[in-house]
């Protein structure tokens, strides 16, 4: 395999997707080339930059806006026999 | 054979199903059960919204909207597929009915942007590599970069940025697997794709992120 395939194989890895056989080569390629590592090293984190856009604060009115929402369909429901219908 | 067990016994299903716990959450009537989810699924759900709608208020407006239907038909769910999967379902209608009110103000070849995010064509720039295969200028792990220079606010924008200039079919990938951090099998289903192109789309956009990120970190 050559660095320009290796880095085109980099999500199928991740992924556990390579055979085991591709899987091999992949690694014995890694274990001997620094530019491939490297790559692989930032696409790691590229995934934690990623990762870390998943957490956003709710801005204030939202929140109210849709706490009374809930509040009114669980008054709403208890009367049509809603939420507690299991119980 | 497992098929006709089921027409058999229909109550087997309802016994091995798993309950969900985000819907028994929600029927519960419990307030901070439905805060803890609405914070959960917030970050997520905005930012497929703006990748939909482009600017934040009208994402938070979606956002919005996605919860009141949500809690306006969760009567009549049934189920059939994990809570997440259909609140999500909810926020896709509600973007894209958005987009079709919007559209009729919108630039007709706005609708036709070229789209081959399921290609194989190389996902790394072939500059970079020379004649044999091997690389010309090698990455370097970013290893001078600081973890809060990394992790930080400015590179977050720039890096949203770039996921705003994907291609609408790799873009969906990227924010449901690696913001939102659903599995391939929770992406495929919802997107209605197969494994091969998920991967692709994926590898592809992780490919363009990766280049901005170098772009921006040198």
């Amino acid at each position: 395999m050559t660095c320009r395939e290796v880095v085109e194989l980099m999500t199928d890895y991740l992924e556990g997707a390579l055979s085991p056989a591709d899987r091999d080569r992949f690694e014995q390629h890694l274990a001997g080339c620094e530019g491939c590592t490297a790559y692989l090293a930032e696409l790691r984190k590229t995934l934690r930059v990623l990762g870390g856009l998943r957490e956003v604060p709710i801005p204030g009115h939202l929140r109210r806006r849709l706490l009374a929402a809930f509040g009114d369909w669980r008054t709403s429901s208890r009367v049509t026999g809603g939420p507690d219908r299991e119980q | 054979m497992i098929a006709l067990a089921h027409a058999s016994y229909p109550w087997r299903r309802m016994v091995t199903a798993r309950p969900d716990p985000e819907l028994a959450a929600i029927l519960g009537g419990d307030e901070a059960a439905f805060e803890e989810l609405f914070k959960r699924y917030h970050g997520p759900l905005l930012r497929l919204a703006t990748s939909y709608l482009g600017d934040r208020e009208s994402a938070e407006d979606a956002v919005q909207e996605t919860w009141l239907t949500c809690l306006k038909s969760i009567d009549r769910f049934q189920g059939r597929s994990s809570f997440k999967t259909w609140l999500f379902g909810i926020l896709v209608n509600v973007a894209r009915s958005r987009r079709r009110q919007r559209s009729r103000l919108l630039p007709f070849a706005s609708l036709f942007g070229r789209d081959d995010s399921d290609s194989r064509r190389p996902a790394v720039d072939p500059d970079r590599f020379q004649a044999d295969g091997r690389w010309t200028s090698a990455p370097d792990s970013w290893t001078d970069v600081p973890e809060d220079k990394l992790l930080g606010r400015e590179t977050q924008a720039m890096v949203l940025v770039a996921i705003q200039a994907l291609p609408a079919k790799q873009r969906e990938v990227i924010l449901l697997r690696d913001v939102a951090g659903w599995s391939a099998e929770e992406t495929r289903t919802f997107l209605s794709i197969s494994d091969a192109n998920q991967r692709v789309r994926l590898h592809r956009a992780r490919a363009a992120v990766r280049a901005a990120l170098e772009e921006y970190l040198k």
